[in-house]
């Protein structure tokens, strides 16, 4: 069953057309790598996913309802590349907000801390933050309903190796649980942590697949390369 | 609505600066204004009462066109936009807030106005304040409206003065409407600012309690038609 199911999305931004006739879908309760260049229509797509982007045409479905439907407020999680909480408040603030807006209890609050490590700073304003920790808050936010679909545009940017290889345990254990990850990525190596990869390039598909299926098919030795197989060999 | 309410509350608590600037700027201005008319007592006993309504409205609007272009800016809008909160309840946990914040200022501003500097209300001081209230709330809906046009801080600075001063010069407070040429005289009608100044001359004088009503009335109004547009202007869906 796929817990999201696109189907020949047309966007429009501006004068760019973002994504052309894009299907796919995102099985349930594994990590979907979303991986492409910059520009290449991976936060449009995630931004249709969870139903705040303007589509010219094409169906998108999460979780079996039209995508942006009222129900899946508190069943979809999003975060975006820029941090979305309020600096000036501390994370504990920020997720005594979000919780009463989403109905999470308070005990909710100190374990999205834990899952995402920033419990001793929750007392600290959110601007004082590394920017690796005032990105986790944003996740922490984005947990606090236990949504069903997670979707995470770029959540390892511009982190410290250490602190990636920490942000895709916690990944692994919420897919674990039962939580379908949709996590976009530039780079190339994040493919290892993932069990499904879509490969976008130009705002199209260039390949869905398993990583290793996608290995085995272009006989590549890691995912950069055979992204560049895929290209190359569409080509007329 | 509370959870807002309350959330942007704690974020001005976090802003020593700006309340004190919100609580300080407008009763140092008045005294200003009353050294400046020193050789005029009659102009600051006229302008000075009013004075006391308008300064919520004045930087309710400023901060308001600023938070929300922030909130926009910041991705927090698009977030919230994604959450099951209805825009009507966002936009009401501002609305109380910063009537919160408003009633503190015009208590202040009336409690240096009418104690200390001995303006003279033949009206109710409360009529005063709850016109001043009710100004807090237009000048925020009409910043929340102006937001929506707005890039840059830059952009929702300068909308202050495209927005407020024409109102401030056209109300009535600076010259008697009818000695302006009658095409301006004409538009001021169609301006709130002129609506709430009226009511705040007539409260401070003790006068008509009704034309007082009527006229918080239209300052009421078109607040909820600000609001209803602002609230258009929050997309859940954008290009």
């Amino acid at each position: 069953m796929a817990a999201v199911r696109v189907r020949d999305l047309d966007v429009v931004r501006g004068s760019t057309h973002a994504l052309r006739s894009v299907s796919l879908d995102v099985p349930e309760g594994r990590v979907t790598g979303l991986l492409g260049p910059s520009g290449s229509g991976k936060t449009t797509l995630m931004r249709a996913i969870v139903g705040v982007q303007v589509i010219r045409g094409g169906t998108v479905d999460a979780l079996g309802k039209p995508a942006g439907d009222p129900e899946l407020r508190r069943r979809v999680g999003y975060v975006t590349q820029a941090p979305s909480v309020y600096r000036d408040l501390t994370p504990r603030e920020n997720l005594e907000y979000f919780a009463r807006l989403v109905g999470a209890p308070s005990e909710r609050i100190d374990e999205v801390l834990e899952i995402v490590d920033l419990a001793r700073l929750s007392r600290r304003h959110v601007g004082s933050l590394s920017g690796g920790e005032h990105s986790r808050v944003s996740l922490a936010a984005a947990l606090l309903p236990r949504p069903e679909l997670l979707v995470l545009d770029e959540p390892t940017v511009g982190l410290d190796p250490l602190l990636r290889r920490d942000l895709w345990r916690t990944f692994r254990g919420l897919a674990e649980s039962g939580t379908t990850l949709l996590v976009s990525s530039h780079v190339m190596d994040e493919a290892e942590n993932c069990d499904e990869l879509i490969l976008v390039r130009d705002g199209r598909i260039v390949a869905q697949d398993t990583p290793e299926e996608l290995l085995r098919r272009t006989g590549a030795d890691d995912i950069g390369d055979a992204f560049l197989v895929l290209i190359e060999g569409a080509r007329p | 609505m509370t959870a807002t309410a309350i959330r942007v509350l704690r974020q001005l608590r976090r802003d020593p600066r700006t309340l004190a600037l919100l609580f300080v700027v407008p009763p140092v201005l008045l005294t200003l204004f009353k050294y400046v008319f020193e050789g005029q007592p009659e102009t600051f006993d006229r302008v000075g009462g009013p004075l006391v309504g308008i300064f919520p409205f004045v930087l309710m609007f400023v901060i308001t066109s600023i938070t929300m272009l922030r909130e926009r800016t910041t991705g927090t809008l698009e977030r919230l936009m994604t959450l099951p909160i209805s825009k009507l309840d966002l936009l009401l946990g501002y609305g109380l807030a910063f009537a919160l914040v408003a009633t503190v200022q015009a208590l202040i501003t009336a409690t240096v106005a009418f104690g200390l500097l001995g303006l003279d209300v033949e009206g109710s001081v409360v009529v005063v304040v709850a016109f001043a209230v009710l100004n807090a709330l237009l000048g925020m809906s009409l910043g929340l409206f102006a937001s929506a046009f707005a890039q840059t801080e830059f952009q929702a600075v300068q909308f202050m003065p495209a927005f407020v001063l024409p109102q401030f010069l056209l109300c009535g407070l600076l010259v008697p409407r009818d000695q302006m040429a009658p095409l301006l005289e004409w538009i001021s009608y169609a301006l709130p600012l002129t609506w709430a100044v009226d009511g705040l001359q007539r409260a401070v004088a003790g006068g008509d309690a009704g034309r007082v009503l009527l006229d918080a009335a239209i300052v009421i109004g078109v607040t909820v038609l600000a609001l209803a547009l602002g609230a258009a202007t929050l997309r859940r869906r954008t290009p």
